[in-house]
């Protein structure tokens, strides 16, 4: 039991390392938008090859068990995915409201030099 | 415009030099156009450059060094020139040196002229930072396409047509054009070379890569886009 958890481990880290990879070949991910996921891929791989290594984390936390170790982490891991996607929709909320602006008086400015307002 | 040849000067808040990289431009090459991207600008960089008869181009936000160099190739392509130099709008680059990148240019053998300040006599002295992060891609550069390129982060080079064209597609980076860019034009059979020029330290001290984080990202962004470009098709 124990060893299939550890292998299902280094191979979901393997996946999701191959997955972000092929998004970011594809241009489907940014570079910038795929590092929290590759430390995460990398993290899950260094843990389950390094059991131990999960145990010292979970004494030093104060945890009850490895389990909730990972999901603490886990946890860690997804309020910072959506941080980070928190910032980006705010600038992007910024630059779309400047790009309509700076649009709306282009269109007025060419659509009067057309009708010979000015 | 009067020319087939164009200078871009993509520039973010250098209000303080860019009078003076424009004139002194247009002292030494009279005959070439110049256009200056003003990636959302604090300053009065574009007030400046308008005033100084360069033609400005000014994003409405801050988009990144890499897409400032793209709305240029851009506007390049749609105006038809056949030759374009980059140089920074900071003064870092001697302005004698666009003579030898069009010179080479115009030789017609090569796509790419690259500005390598390491060719040259002496250099100004890089941080151990910036010095370890070219010594990296130098040694990617070489392994993956046999070719020794001594500067691959130079913002000072020359292009023609060919490489304009390929370098207005989708896939050019925003942010930091530099090795990965150099890796992927040799993929498409781009002929590079690579001349001396001269380069003054920034006079402000300013740098794209300030602090670790940036630094660490630059890294980080650059070892996985060189990564994916070996194995993209297109």
């Amino acid at each position: 039991m124990f060893i299939n958890i550890n292998l299902l481990a280094i191979i979901l880290g393997i996946f999701i390392f191959i997955i972000i990879i092929e998004l970011v070949r594809r241009r489907k991910l940014r570079e910038e938008y795929s590092w929290l996921w590759l430390l995460t891929g990398s993290g899950i791989i260094i843990l389950a090859v390094f059991y131990d290594l999960l145990l010292d984390i979970t004494a030093l936390i104060g945890a009850e068990n490895p389990t909730s170790t990972l999901f603490f982490f886990s946890t860690i891991f997804l309020i910072l995915l959506c941080l980070q996607f928190s910032v980006q929709i705010s600038k992007h909320t910024d630059q779309v409201r400047k790009l309509a602006q700076e649009l709306t008086i282009l269109k007025t400015v060419l659509n009067r030099r057309k009708n010979n307002i000015e | 415009m009067c020319s087939n040849t164009l200078i871009i000067i993509p520039s973010y808040n250098e209000g303080n030099s860019i009078l003076k990289v424009i004139t002194s431009i247009r002292n030494y090459y009279s005959d070439i156009d110049i256009v200056v991207i003003d990636d959302g600008s604090t300053d009065d960089t574009a007030i400046i450059s308008n005033k100084a008869g360069a033609v400005v181009l000014s994003h409405p936000f801050n988009i990144g060094y890499g897409a400032s160099l793209q709305t240029g190739y851009k506007y390049a392509v749609y105006n038809k020139y056949n030759f374009l130099i980059q140089i920074d709008g900071d003064g870092q680059h001697d302005i004698k040196g666009i003579g030898d990148l069009i010179r080479n240019l115009k030789e017609g053998s090569y796509d790419v002229i690259l500005g390598s300040r390491f060719l040259g006599k002496d250099h100004y002295k890089l941080s151990i930072f910036r010095l370890f992060g070219i010594k990296l891609f130098r040694l990617f550069i070489y392994l993956l396409t046999k070719q020794k390129i001594s500067d691959p982060t130079t913002g000072f080079q020359a292009m023609n047509k060919k490489v304009l064209k390929i370098y207005t597609k989708d896939f050019f980076p925003s942010d930091y054009p530099d090795a990965d860019v150099i890796i992927l034009l040799s993929k498409l059979d781009i002929n590079i070379k690579e001349i001396p020029v001269v380069m003054y330290p920034n006079r402000e001290g300013k740098s794209m890569h300030k602090n670790p984080i940036t630094v660490l990202y630059y890294l980080f962004k650059m070892i996985l886009s060189i990564c994916v470009t070996l194995i993209r098709k297109d």
